[in-house]
C-alpha cells in the first residue's frame, strides 16, 4: 500500500497529554484534528443515526411518535431525556458533527496552505540511486541518450517535466489533492445550504377539501413552520381553489390498494389580482408559485353530513374531513355542531370508504376507494367547550361537557350509509349522509437555499472523483553512456493507492527501448 | 407479445438462468476441486517443470489437471455469461409485462434481480483485467443463493408503477443505487476474502495449518492485490453511491415529497452507509488501519447497505416513506 499524498506523521505521536495549560490546548487541537479522530468520529456520526430510523421521530410522523409515547409510559421521559424522539437535532449528534466540522476545518485550512505551495512545486530531483524505488527497469540501447530523453519526455505527456543533466523528472496528478480538499469543503457547503434553508425558508401543511379555497397567510395553515429568520409578513401573496381530485388504485397483487395517480385540478392566483390560470399538481409534479412550492402529499375523505336539531332548523352541513388511518383509508374524525339547540352536539366515529364487517374482525374498509361508503359515530350532547378562548382541534372532541347520548341504555352510535338519516333520541334532531368529497394534504415550502446544499453535493462529486481518481505518480529517466551504448534507467513512484504503476512503467521501458531511429 | 405473454416470459427466464447459474457454480466447484491436484505454479503461462519432481509421468499427469482445471473455469465462465443473458431477458420483460410499459423497478423482487445482474456483470466485466477466476464460485454462488430468495420470498406479479415512483429521477437513482450496490457487494467479497487468506496466511505461518495441497485460499491472490481490488471497487461504487444517495435521491425527495432530506430510515441507512464507507476510505489512509480494520470496515459497510436494502422493508414496514424500494 502506498502512503497518501500528505504523510499523517501527526497520527504517529499521540503520546500523553501535557499538563501546561498551553500545551494541553494544543495537544487536544491535534488529538481533534487527528486522521485516527476523524475515523472515529465518522463512526460515532454512523452510530449515532440509528436510533432515528428505528424510534418514531417527531420530525418525521409526529402521529406515530405519540403513540409510540402512549405505549411505552416508562421509557417515554427517559428517551425524552435523551433526546431520541429529535435525534437529528439533538444535543448530543450535533455535538458529533460540530466535532467533526471542526475537525474538518483544522484538516483542511493547513492543508490548503500546503497544497497551494506543493501545487506550484517542480517535480523532485532525479534520485541518486534509482534503483531503491518502488518500480524500477533498466535496459541499454543504441540510441543517443538525448534522443531517448527527447522520446520519454514526449512519451509523457500530462506530466510537469524538469530537465537534468543526464535524466529527467516527470510528476503528475498535482490536482488530486485539489480535488480532495473540494471535497471537504464542499461537505461544509452541503451544511451552511442546509443550516441556511432552514432558517430563512418556511414550511407550510393544510387540508383542503376539494371545493375549498386558500390563501398563503400564516392563519390559514393548520401547521406553519417558518424558519427562525424568516419573516411572516413575507409570504407571497398567492391563493387558490382545489377544483377537482382524481385517484386511481390498484387493485392487484401486493401494491393492491395503493394509489397509482393521483392528482388535483387547481385554479391559482398569483399576487393579490393576478390572473386565474389552472393547473394539475400530483406527486413529482408541484406547483411553482412566487418562490414558493406547492406539494400535493395526501388526500382522503371528507364526508358530508347534514345535521339538523329539535325543531328540524339545519344546524349544520358540509364536508367534513377525517383523517386516514390505514392505507384502506378507514378514517376516524369528528363533528361539532355548535349551533344545535337546545344542546350542543358531537360526533366521533369513523368513515369507511368500502365498508365491510365480519365477526372476526368488526367493521373495516375493504379497498380505499368510495365504493360503499358508510359512516359509524357515537353521538355526544351538551358543551362542546368552543367559546372557552382556547383554539381546539379540529379532529377532537373536548370531552369535559360533553356526555354520550344514550339509547336503550347503551351510548348510541349511529351507523350510517350514503343517502341514510338517523334521528337521534329525546328529541335531540337527526343527522344525514348526503355524500363523500375528497380532500388534499398540500404542503407549501420555500427554500431559498436548497440550491446551495445541492450545488454543495455536487462540487463534492467533482471532488471527489478528482481524489479518487487522478493518480499523482512520479517518473524518473536517467542516461548515460556505457561501453558504447547508452545504458537507461526508469524508475516510478506512485502516491495513491491501487495504482496501476508497475504496467506504466513496464511500457514506458518497452516503448524507449523499441528502436525506432 | 401482450403484457401477460411477457410476464410469463420473465419467469421462465429467471428460472432458466438460476439452472445456468447453479451449473456455472458446479464448474467452478468442479475447477477448484480439480485445483488440489495441481501445483499452485503450474496454472496458466507459468508452467514449468521445475516444481515438480518426480519425472515426467508427474509432469504429463499435472499438465493434464492442469489443462482439465482450467478448462472448467472456462465453461463455468461461459455458463455465467449466458445466465446473464437470460436474467437480462427476465429483467427486461418485466418492464415491458407491466400496462403501461415502466422500468423494472418497481418492488423488491425487481430490485433484487437487477442487482445481482450488476454484480454478475461487474464480475464479467473485471474477469480478464483482474484474472478474478478465484472470484467465481464466490460470485456464482452468491448470486444463485439470492435469486433463490429472491423468487422464493419476494415473488411479485407485475403491477403498473406506484405515483411516486414516476419520475426520470426514478431512473437516475436507481440505476446509480443498483450499480453502487453490486459494485459495493464484489468489493466486499474481495475484503472477505482479505481477512479469510490473512488467517490463513497466518495460521500457516504459526504451522497450525500444514495441509500442502493447494488449496482454493492457497490460489487466491496475495493479500496487496486482494486489497488492491476491494479498493478499486469501492473508489469506484462510493461516488456512484454518493450521486445516488445524496444527489439524485433527494432531487427527487423534493419533487416527490417536497423535501430533500426527511431523515425517513431508508435514508438514515443510506447516509450511515455512505459515512462507513467514508470511514473505509479514511482508514486507508491511517496508519494502523489498512489492512485488515479496513477491510472490515468495508464488510460493516456492506452490511449497512444490505440492511438498508432488504431489512429496513421487514422491519419498519410502512413506517418508510419508501417501503416499496
Ligand atoms: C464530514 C466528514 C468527512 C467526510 C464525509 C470525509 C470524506 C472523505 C472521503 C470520501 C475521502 C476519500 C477521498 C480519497 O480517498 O482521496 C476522504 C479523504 C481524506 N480525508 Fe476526509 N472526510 C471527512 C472528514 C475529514 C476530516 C475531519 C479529516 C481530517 C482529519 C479528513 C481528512 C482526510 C484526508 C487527509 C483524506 C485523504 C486520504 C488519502 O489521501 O487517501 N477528512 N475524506
Amino acid at each position: 500500500m502506498s502512503e497518501p499524498v500528505f504523510s499523517h506523521d501527526r497520527d504517529v505521536e499521540t503520546g500523553v497529554a501535557p499538563l501546561a495549560p498551553r500545551e494541553f490546548l494544543r495537544w487536544t487541537w491535534r488529538q481533534l484534528t487527528s486522521m485516527r479522530t476523524a475515523l472515529i468520529l465518522l463512526f460515532l456520526l454512523a452510530l449515532g443515526a440509528v436510533p432515528g430510523s428505528v424510534i418514531p421521530q417527531d420530525a418525521v410522523d409526529a402521529l406515530k411518535s405519540a403513540q409510540w409515547r402512549e405505549a411505552h409510559p416508562s421509557l417515554t421521559p427517559i428517551w425524552e431525556k435523551l433526546g431520541l424522539f429529535h435525534v437529528y437535532s439533538s444535543v448530543w449528534f450535533t455535538a458529533i458533527y460540530i466535532l467533526l466540522m471542526v475537525s474538518l476545518v483544522g484538516c483542511i485550512l493547513p492543508r490548503t496552505r500546503v497544497y497551494f505551495k506543493a501545487m506550484r512545486a517542480r517535480p523532485p530531483r532525479t534520485p541518486r540511486n534509482l534503483t531503491r524505488l518502488p518500480e524500477y527497469r533498466t535496459f541499454t540501447t543504441d540510441q543517443e541518450p538525448d534522443v531517448v530523453l527527447a522520446r520519454a519526455r514526449a512519451a509523457l505527456s500530462g506530466y510537469r517535466i524538469d530537465d537534468h543533466e543526464g535524466s529527467l523528472a516527470a510528476e503528475r496528478g498535482y490536482l488530486r489533492e485539489a480535488g480532495n480538499l473540494v471535497f471537504h469543503i464542499s461537505v461544509l457547503i452541503v451544511l451552511v445550504g442546509f443550516a441556511t434553508g432552514s432558517l430563512f425558508g418556511y414550511k407550510g401543511g393544510v387540508i383542503v377539501v376539494t371545493g375549498g379555497q386558500f390563501a398563503n397567510v400564516a392563519s390559514q395553515y393548520d401547521e406553519f413552520a417558518p424558519g427562525s429568520l424568516f419573516n411572516i409578513k413575507n409570504l407571497a401573496p398567492f391563493s387558490f381553489k382545489i377544483t377537482d381530485f382524481d385517484v386511481k388504485f390498484i387493485t392487484q397483487g401486493r401494491e393492491a390498494g395503493m394509489a397509482q395517480d393521483f392528482s388535483a385540478g387547481v385554479d391559482y392566483r398569483t399576487g393579490v389580482d393576478g390572473a386565474l390560470r389552472h393547473t394539475r399538481i400530483a406527486v413529482n409534479h408541484p406547483l411553482s408559485i412566487q418562490g414558493a412550492k406547492v406539494y400535493l402529499i395526501g388526500h382522503g375523505y371528507a364526508p358530508n353530513v347534514t345535521v339538523r336539531d329539535a325543531d328540524g332548523t339545519v344546524a349544520y352541513s358540509g364536508p367534513v374531513v377525517f383523517t386516514p388511518e390505514d392505507a384502506t383509508f378507514r378514517s376516524t374524525g369528528v363533528i361539532k355542531v355548535p349551533d344545535a339547540r337546545p344542546t350542543q352536539l358531537g360526533f366521533r366515529g369513523e368513515f369507511y370508504p368500502t365498508y365491510a364487517f365480519t365477526m372476526a374482525t368488526g367493521p373495516f374498509s375493504a379497498f380505499p376507494d368510495d365504493k360503499n361508503p358508510a359512516l359509524s359515530m357515537l353521538v355526544y350532547a351538551g358543551n362542546l367547550g368552543m367559546d372557552s378562548g382556547v383554539p381546539q382541534s379540529v379532529y377532537a372532541l373536548d370531552m369535559k361537557g360533553l356526555k354520550p347520548v344514550r339509547k336503550d341504555n347503551k351510548a348510541m352510535r349511529v351507523d350510517l350509509t350514503l343517502g341514510q338519516t338517523v334521528t337521534l333520541p329525546n328529541g335531540l334532531g337527526s343527522v344525514t349522509f348526503d355524500g363523500v368529497s375528497r380532500f388534499v394534504k398540500l404542503q407549501v415550502s420555500h427554500n431559498p437555499s436548497g440550491w446551495v446544499a445541492l450545488l454543495g453535493m455536487i462540487m463534492a462529486l467533482v471532488g471527489l472523483l478528482g481524489s479518487l481518481f487522478i493518480k499523482p505518480r512520479r517518473v524518473w529517466v536517467a542516461v548515460r553512456r556505457e561501453g558504447g551504448r547508452t545504458l537507461v534507467d526508469v524508475a516510478g513512484l506512485d502516491r495513491s493507492s491501487g495504482g496501476t504503476l508497475p504496467e506504466q512503467i513496464d511500457a514506458l521501458a518497452a516503448h524507449l527501448e523499441e528502436n525506432k531511429a | 407479445m401482450t403484457h401477460s405473454q411477457f410476464e410469463l416470459l420473465s419467469n421462465q427466464a429467471i428460472a432458466v438462468c438460476g439452472t445456468f447459474y447453479f451449473l456455472a457454480l458446479l464448474a467452478h466447484l468442479a475447477e477448484w476441486a480439480l485445483g488440489r491436484t495441481v501445483p499452485l505454479d503450474a496454472v496458466g503461462a507459468t508452467a514449468s517443470s521445475q516444481a515438480v519432481a518426480g519425472g515426467t509421468d508427474t509432469l504429463v499427469a499435472v499438465e493434464e489437471s492442469t489443462e482439465r482445471m482450467e478448462r472448467w473455469g472456462r465453461i463455468g465462465v461461459i455458463l455465467t455469461v449466458v445466465a446473464a443473458g437470460m436474467q437480462f431477458v427476465a429483467v427486461a420483460s418485466r418492464g415491458l409485462a407491466a400496462d403501461p410499459i415502466r422500468v423494472p423497478w418497481g418492488n423488491m423482487y425487481e430490485f433484487t434481480m437487477t442487482g445481482t445482474l450488476v454484480v454478475t456483470l461487474v464480475y464479467l466485466g473485471l474477469y480478464r483485467k483482474y484474472k478474478l477466476s478465484w472470484l467465481s464460485p464466490v460470485v456464482t454462488g452468491f448470486v444463485l443463493i439470492t435469486l433463490m430468495a429472491d423468487v422464493l420470498l419476494l415473488y411479485t406479479p407485475v403491477v403498473p408503477l406506484r405515483d411516486a415512483l414516476q419520475s426520470p429521477w426514478l431512473i437516475i437513482h436507481v440505476v446509480a443505487a443498483i450499480t453502487a450496490t453490486g459494485a459495493f457487494t464484489i468489493g466486499g467479497m474481495a475484503s472477505i476474502l482479505y481477512l479469510v487468506k490473512e488467517r490463513w496466511l497466518e495460521r500457516q505461518a504459526a504451522g497450525k495449518e500444514t495441509s500442502a495441497r493447494a488449496g482454493y485460499l492457497a490460489r487466491l491472490p496475495g493479500l496487496v492485490e486482494l486489497d488492491r481490488l476491494a479498493y478499486r471497487t469501492h473508489a469506484f461504487a462510493f461516488p456512484v453511491w454518493t450521486f445516488a444517495a445524496l444527489i439524485a435521491g433527494p432531487i427527487w425527495a423534493q419533487s416527490a415529497w417536497g423535501r430533500y432530506w426527511g431523515w425517513d430510515p431508508k435514508e438514515v441507512w443510506a447516509f450511515i452507509t455512505w459515512v462507513v464507507y467514508a470511514a473505509y476510505l479514511h482508514a486507508r489512509a491511517t496508519a494502523g488501519w489498512k489492512g485488515r480494520a479496513a477491510a472490515i470496515i468495508a464488510l460493516i459497510g456492506l452490511a449497512t447497505l444490505w440492511f438498508n436494502f432488504i431489512g429496513i422493508n421487514f422491519f419498519f414496514g410502512s413506517g418508510s416513506m419508501h417501503s416499496y424500494a
